[in-house]
């Protein structure tokens, strides 16, 4: 089976004060194949994140399937899925990076990303390490690693948030606006981390503000206004 | 996923009162929030059933008089509970329902499975011990007999805890809130509890002292893998700590889920007014 395939999904949000359901998205089916990068484009309030967080059970899906082709427990549909076994996925194979970051308070930023890998069980000396390139691969400069992220700069954050999820190596990631707020040069940085996670076969669905930045790194892109999924070379972005 | 759980709750109930005709059928009563106007009866725990999984830090969220306390009181022999049944799964208690035991029975559990932490460091503390002698006391009740060990796993622990070693002789009663927290959760750790109770343990404190309270959870977590319901009315250290979370209102849980979708996308109205009043 394909990695990850979206079958009729669609989220709707009751909101009890209003007395009202909002259907969010609807009708969306789309596949990837382990390896591939899908662009998710559309407008803002299209519904580009409510897939994301779907996916992700932030949200709880109301229509169709997310079927993926998990490691663990093979074939699951994750509208389904146990909470329990949500966390271990969300553990070991799946990974989310928002453009907000959201840690323990008063913990450094070195021991933020060490604690990622201390969580799947990893040594003490490995997960040191492995923080520490990850911090340096996203030249965060090594004067922060022992600071709070608190006083970063957005884009610093930006960068710490992208080194805990990246740390992990999950098999599925998805990436919700994480370039939002960057300047050119670290949204370079951010691609090229893409790029070396696609060829360690990661398979990617993100969400990014800038089409250009797509260009020549997504295999597919989806378009949520005409509901297409387009091979990226004979793609027509909608201009919105 | 072929999974335990450590603890299973089913059908918990607690009240306060004797009831009567009007409230006495679960189906049919009336009351107002959990209190019956006829008889003045309170209705604190109403069929609480959950899961807790080795390792995971379950959240329990309510405002005042939802019956969180008095659900973690009952789970703890601190109250009897009118009804229901826990389940522990290890092998000298599985397939009992640890509310039936004996009085012995459950103190042992007290002393050996459970780790409670009150919101009072005054509940959890003899104040006229010194910080040293508490964790004794409950080392002994766990059955340790050899002085010399004890003074070093009490001296591990409270560093452990970051009370600075030259006060360990003092009564914890001289200690900030913020101290008299932490050789709480030192003292309910000694006996290396599978199963912890941490009970508002962060309010009245500090954000600072806060910070290292949820950093020690967090740590303890981690490197011991003990299971743990922690409950808060403040949604932020619940975001922190919280695998899930369930929602209380009046003595009934109303909701459940993974903590950052009960936060993200709240199902009932309650956790939603209880979402937007997030600062």
């Amino acid at each position: 089976m394909a990695m990850l395939e979206i079958v009729d999904f669609g989220k709707r949000f009751t909101i009890h004060h209003l007395g009202k359901t909002m259907p969010a998205i609807q009708n969306i089916n789309l596949s990837l194949e382990a390896g591939e990068f899908i662009g998710i484009v559309g407008k803002s309030g299209s519904g580009k994140s409510t897939i994301l967080k779907s996916i992700y059970r932030t949200y709880l899906p109301d229509e169709g399937k997310i079927m993926y082709d998990s490691e663990r427990f093979g074939e699951t549909d994750l509208a389904q899925i146990s909470e329990r076994q949500m966390l271990y996925l969300r553990k070991y194979e799946i990974g989310y990076v928002s453009q907000f970051l959201s840690v323990m308070p008063r913990t450094t930023c070195r021991q933020l990303v060490t604690n990622a890998l201390l969580e799947m069980g990893e040594s003490e000396a490995v997960a040191l390490k492995e923080a520490e390139k990850a911090l340096a691969h996203f030249e965060l400069d090594p004067k922060l690693w022992d600071s709070y992220p608190n006083t970063f700069s957005g884009g610093e954050k930006l960068r710490l948030n992208i080194a805990m999820a990246t740390v992990k190596k999950p098999r599925l990631l998805l990436l919700d606006e994480p370039t939002a707020s960057l300047d050119q040069q670290s949204k370079i940085k951010v691609r090229e981390i893409i790029e070396k996670l696609k060829k360690q076969g990661t398979t990617l669905v993100g969400i990014f503000h800038d089409i250009e930045f797509m260009d020549g790194l997504c295999d597919k892109v989806y378009d949520m206004q005409t509901r297409q999924l387009t091979i990226t070379k004979e793609v027509v972005i909608h201009e919105s | 996923m072929l999974e335990e759980p450590i603890l299973q709750v089913r059908n918990l109930r607690k009240q306060f009162g004797t009831g009567c005709m009007e409230c006495a059928e679960v189906e049919t009563r009336k009351l107002e929030k959990n209190f019956c106007k006829n008889c003045g009866t309170v209705y604190a725990c109403q069929d609480i059933s959950f899961d807790l999984y080795p390792g995971e830090i379950l959240g329990i969220v309510g405002e005042s008089g939802s019956g969180k306390s008095t659900m973690m009181q009952c789970l703890y022999f601190d109250n009897e509970v009118s009804s229901g049944e826990a389940f522990i799964n290890t092998p000298e208690l599985v397939s009992n329902n640890v509310f039936e035991l004996s009085a012995q029975k459950k103190r042992s559990i007290r002393n050996h499975v459970y780790g409670m932490v009150y919101q009072n460091p005054v509940h959890g503390l003899k104040m006229n011990f010194s910080s040293v002698g508490n964790i004794a006391e409950k080392l002994i009740a766990a059955g340790n007999r050899n002085v010399g060990q004890m003074e070093a796993t009490s001296k591990k622990l409270l560093e452990n805890v970051h009370i600075p070693l030259h006060r360990m002789k003092e009564e914890p009663r001289n200690f900030s809130g913020g101290m008299q927290q932490r050789v709480q959760i030192a003292k309910a750790l000694s006996n290396n509890p599978p199963i912890l109770f941490l009970d508002e343990v962060t309010t009245g404190l500090d954000l600072s002292v806060q910070a290292n309270v949820l950093d020690l959870i967090k740590v303890i977590q981690r490197d011991l893998g003990i299971s743990m319901i922690v409950v808060s009315h403040d949604l932020a250290v619940i975001r922190m700590l919280a695998d899930r979370t369930i929602v209380l209102l009046n003595g009934k849980i109303i909701e459940e889920g993974l903590t950052d979708q009960v936060l993200e996308d709240p199902q009932h109205e309650y956790t939603q007014q209880l979402v937007y009043s997030l600062l």
